[in-house]
């Protein structure tokens, strides 16, 4: 994990993969927090928590996102509000399907796409984005602008040694970030040999030579959700979020006292939570998907 | 039966939607008012939600929080990637956006980015668009779901994050926007539209018990009127019923 995440810089622009509270490479977001990275550009299309231990870290710079929040039950985000408006961090918004066809554009090899959303939107203005004539007909197209992140961090389900990745339930926009960055990190729920992925190779959607780095982590994801394998601990976020209510920004840093810095390993990060909350998750999971 | 403006609202919102369509639903009200028309008059209703997940069930009790969760995908017939949901909208799949909004104006523009005339320096930075720019921009009709208060009700957004019918007079076609609008916006007071050749906000519909005068109170511009204005139907006894059902928790009805 260390060595993993050795090759992630000071200044980089990392996109995180999975979405909100879903498959959230957490172990990596975790090792990065510890190796104490600096001067961060961070994108992700829905926001959760994690960038905001970033922030609270100092670890990043500027966020590119859609939207961030918990999610809604838990409102606006204080501590975003607390960054953004002090201005102490960057926010770029683009809509979620403009800076989906950012990461498809640079998965691509291409400069920009075409596109119909945003346009005549004050969005526009945000990420600078230039409208085009269609050359056949003359209408007007946004040019969405390809994105190709330094870094890319994910998890998924299985891999092989090679770093062949399958993916079960919503793929979100994986497939499109690993492709469109230059640094491939990933966190896997299960290694498997070889001949599994030659049994189903159909169910590859990264292949092993977009990958840099594999590491194996069960509960990678973890207090997120992983389809199929746990659901997201939403008694979790209640405590964080009720902490920060009460505490301010002190309580994101005392979080990340207790959850990133003082735990040496993910096991130990794990046993915070304990084995009967896991399988808590695990039980809630196959209920909704078995 | 007496209800809630949450309930009103779901119920009302709920009637908007027909058989054999395709609705992008928003979490909260929007998607308890689309399981409540899919259970109710539209089975054949498809719901497309932007985690990536078509034609999901939602599981009494167990509604989802956010647009990408296994309780939002519970039974979907589809997941694709999230880029791709969002391109069945812009290839015309999609007959209705179905969303909320923070502060909306007379030409239904929504603003949930940021208070404030400088984006960059807000006095409030809100959550972001998520999917309802793309909603608004791709569906082939737009219908808005929020609550009536004035200071929501604005004549100018402070930002547009959603575009509506922007300033009027094609102007949204003008943008380069080949279809959709904002048809409806259905609040806790009435059911709201636009006047087919400015684009400006009118009253279509007033709720039960509520005057046209108190919806103009609560209105912080000049609404136009509707050559007629109906009174809603007040939630049927099965309505609730099925609404509170679904929701048992109060989670979104409050």
């Amino acid at each position: 994990m260390e060595d993993a995440v050795s090759r992630v810089s000071d200044g980089d622009h990392v996109a995180v993969g999975g979405i909100l509270f879903s498959r959230t490479p957490m172990a990596l977001v975790r090792e990065i927090l510890r190796q104490r990275r600096r001067g961060l550009t961070l994108t992700r299309n829905l926001m959760c928590y994690e960038g905001e231990l970033f922030m609270v870290a100092g670890a990043v710079e500027r966020v590119v996102t859609a939207w961030m929040s918990i999610g809604l039950p838990w409102g606006v985000s204080k501590i975003m509000r607390h960054h953004v408006e002090s201005g102490k961090v960057a926010m770029e918004e683009w809509s979620h399907l403009a800076l989906g066809l950012r990461f498809r554009a640079g998965a691509m090899g291409v400069p920009f796409l075409p596109s119909l959303t945003m346009l005549g939107s004050d969005l526009m203005g945000v990420g600078g984005v230039k409208t085009l004539a269609d050359p056949y007909t003359g209408a007007t197209l946004a040019a969405v602008p390809a994105l190709f992140p330094d870094v890319a961090i994910l998890h998924v389900h299985r891999a092989d040694r090679f770093g062949n990745c399958q993916i079960d339930g919503y793929p979100h926009m994986d497939a499109d970030i690993a492709r469109a960055a230059s640094t491939v990190l990933v966190t896997t729920e299960e290694i498997i040999p070889e001949e599994d992925t030659r049994r189903h190779p159909d169910r590859t959607v990264i292949p092993g030579f977009v990958v840099d780095a594999l590491v194996h982590v069960p509960f990678g994801a973890f207090p997120h959700e992983c389809y199929g394998l746990y659901e997201a601990d939403f008694d979790h976020f209640d405590g964080y979020a009720g902490a920060i209510d009460a505490r301010g920004p002190q309580a994101v840093a005392d979080y990340l006292e207790r959850y990133v810095y003082a735990p040496p390993t993910f096991t130990d990060y794990l046993d915070l939570f304990g084995g009967e909350r896991l399988a808590l998750q695990q039980t809630r999971a196959r209920d909704l998907t078995g | 039966m007496s209800f809630n403006a949450q309930e009103l609202l779901a119920v009302i919102a709920s009637r908007e939607l027909r058989d054999d369509t395709t609705v992008f639903a928003g979490v909260g009200v929007p998607l308890l008012a689309a399981a409540l028309a899919k259970q109710r008059h539209a089975p054949r209703l498809t719901m497309v939600i932007e985690g990536g997940i078509i034609g999901p069930e939602i599981a009494p009790g167990r509604l989802p929080i956010s647009t990408n969760e296994m309780r939002a995908a519970y039974r979907a017939t589809m997941l694709p990637a999230i880029t791709d949901a969002f391109l069945f909208a812009q290839r015309g799949f999609v007959d209705v956006g179905f969303m909320g909004g923070a502060q909306i104006d007379q030409y239904g523009n929504i603003n949930t980015t940021v208070i404030g005339e400088d984006y960059g320096k807000p006095k409030v930075r809100l959550p972001g668009t998520g999917g309802a720019n793309d909603i608004a921009s791709l569906c082939r009709e737009v219908i808005i779901v929020t609550a009536h208060e004035k200071r929501r009700f604005v004549p100018r957004v402070d930002f547009i994050t959603s575009p509506g019918w922007l300033q009027g007079d094609g102007s949204r076609e003008r943008a380069g926007l080949l279809f959709g609008g904002v048809s409806r916006v259905v609040t806790t007071l009435g059911v709201l539209g636009f006047d087919p050749a400015t684009r400006r906000m009118r009253i279509e519909a007033t709720h039960p018990g509520v005057s046209v005068d108190t919806i103009r109170q609560n209105t912080g511009f000049e609404l136009l009127e509707a050559p007629a204005i109906a009174e809603t139907d007040p939630p049927a006894p099965d309505e609730l019923d099925m609404l509170r059902a679904l929701d048992p928790d109060r989670r979104f009805l409050g």
